[in-house]
């Protein structure tokens, strides 16, 4: 079995020596769930807010539908995408497949659902303390969105934390719809998946700790940001 | 809302970008892991792209699954081992032709302790005749992949169907060569695998070649082009070069000069009968 100094001897060598592959890898990894998190909450926001604010026939099967999708297995997401985005696939003409593109498509997807519902419980919650004063506040429907988003920002900033955490760690959708390529779509998890399969796990492991420090970096300047704005 | 219509523009262009450099000047190969894993591409691509330019995108998944990918003409080569599927592949219109790339051998894995003491054996079915009786624990990929399907084809051999002690004795993985092998090594399993990948794999605790050297443990690799009659966005004259390069002399004496730990992994034979 592999030794705990093993693996803290990779780590060391992979943090002092950053070599430009690694760092490659880094930077695609942040750039694919860093868009796919923010295209996810600019269409997640204010979608959570409008379901909880709006009342209409069949909102509990949607509010059921779009918990349920939090669920979603990445490789089976990954799958559905793929067959999207296959030259055989009714959106093959775009060329998307195995380029990081295609990566953000799936990770929003996966995303998408986390922010949504989690916003629509917050807001509904919020709604409901602060119905009155804020309905003299909000004079049109996306005025109201608005105003309770920014009041919430604090909480909403945590949420979209979630939503990112779930795009940087899963791999299942990604291995597929990226393919794993070497200096194109090799991203963190993918390249952790790779050295397990090499039986390389010291190396695996310390790629997964460099996962996670980077992880922590970015919670980190968002703790920053959520203590300025609040 | 102006800054969000902005950030929304913003993020529309990145996808856009994203897409640009997909095709240009470059081919996509679906393979099998062992070339991959190996680190032959990692050799030979760099050579092949300085010569002429064209960026070489390797997908190395189980070879069932890279021949299922290609057949959606999401591949413009593809490069696996299992000559029969491979011929199907080319006569069901996918491919262009099929020509021999090289070859090495399986071999049976197990524990250094091996229960069914079958090592030094020279005979690969008689080892799984031995192992059944046995009943020791056996960890196939059973993906329908290159490995997976040599192995079938032994058992066939032995008129021992294992899959009805499936979950007991014998274990699908449904994994590819790497998470097999982990396995088996978690399990104290026999398995049988590629050599390169065998050469190249870190994580063996005490296992060991055990059975090497039989006739029927024969692994050839094939390289095709995939037809543009059949896939009309597949980049066939790029890819057409870049397969005439891995079977030319050139490629060969490249491939045959490939070690890792000393030792040969591939063995040439583009020249040989189909």
């Amino acid at each position: 079995m592999i030794s705990f100094t093993e693996i803290f001897s990779e780590f060391t060598a992979l943090l002092a020596g950053p070599d430009p592959d690694l760092l490659e890898i880094v930077f695609l990894s942040l750039k694919v769930s860093l868009t796919a998190t923010l295209l996810a909450c600019l269409a997640g926001l204010p979608l959570g807010a409008l379901l909880a604010m709006t009342k209409f026939r069949g909102k509990w099967m949607l509010t059921v539908l779009v918990n349920t999708l939090m669920g979603m297995p990445p490789v089976v997401l990954g799958l559905m995408v793929y067959l999207l985005l296959s030259r055989s696939g009714p959106m093959g003409f775009l060329q998307l497949l195995y380029t990081p593109a295609a990566m953000i498509i799936a990770q929003t997807a996966l995303v998408l659902p986390i922010v949504t519902a989690l916003t629509r419980q917050l807001i509904e919650d919020s709604w409901k303390d602060y119905r009155e004063p804020l309905q003299s506040l909000c004079v049109t429907p996306m005025g109201c969105v608005r105003t309770l988003l920014w009041d919430n920002r604090v909480s909403l900033l945590t949420i979209s934390l979630a939503g990112f955490s779930r795009a940087i760690s899963e791999v299942g959708a990604v291995i597929v719809v990226g393919g794993n390529i070497d200096h194109l779509t090799r991203v963190m998890t993918t390249a952790i998946a790779l050295e397990t399969s090499k039986g390389d796990l010291a190396l695996a492991l310390a790629l997964g700790f460099i996962l996670l420090f980077i992880a922590l970096f970015v919670n980190a300047i968002v703790y920053g940001v959520r203590a300025r704005v609040a | 809302m102006k800054k969000a219509a902005l950030i929304i523009l913003v993020c529309a262009n990145l996808l856009i970008a994203h897409t640009c450099y997909a095709r240009d000047n470059s081919i996509l190969v679906q393979s099998t892991t062992s070339t991959a894993n190996s680190g032959l591409y990692d050799y030979l691509l760099p050579l092949f792209e300085d010569s002429t330019g064209i960026k070489v995108n390797v997908v190395a998944v189980g070879t069932g699954q890279a021949i299922r990918n290609a057949s959606n003409c999401d591949a413009d080569v593809l490069l696996v081992h299992a000559k029969t599927a491979e011929e199907k592949f080319v006569s069901d219109g996918y491919g262009i032709k099929r020509h021999n790339l090289m070859y090495n051998d399986f071999i049976i894995v197990g524990p250094a302790e091996d229960p069914a003491n079958i090592h030094g054996l020279t005979d690969a079915t008689t080892a799984l005749t031995k192992i059944a009786a046995n009943k020791s624990i056996f960890a196939s990929r059973g993906d329908n992949s290159g490995t997976h399907k040599k192995e079938v084809q032994l058992w066939n051999k032995t008129s021992i169907d294992p899959t009805d002690n499936s979950g007991k004795w014998y274990r699908e993985t449904g994994s590819g060569m790497g998470a097999t092998l982990n396995i088996s090594i978690g399990m104290g399993a026999y398995a049988l695998t590629d050599r390169a990948t065998w050469i190249n794999f870190k994580n063996r605790a005490n296992h060991q070649i055990l059975v090497e050297g039989d006739d029927q443990l024969f692994n050839q690799y094939g390289v095709t082009v995939i037809n543009d009659a059949k896939c009309p966005d597949s980049n066939t004259a790029q890819a057409k070069l870049f397969v005439d390069w891995l079977i030319s002399t050139e490629g060969q004496t490249l491939i045959g000069n490939y070690r890792l730990k000393d030792q040969q992994l591939f063995y040439p034979n583009s020249q040989t009968e189909q």
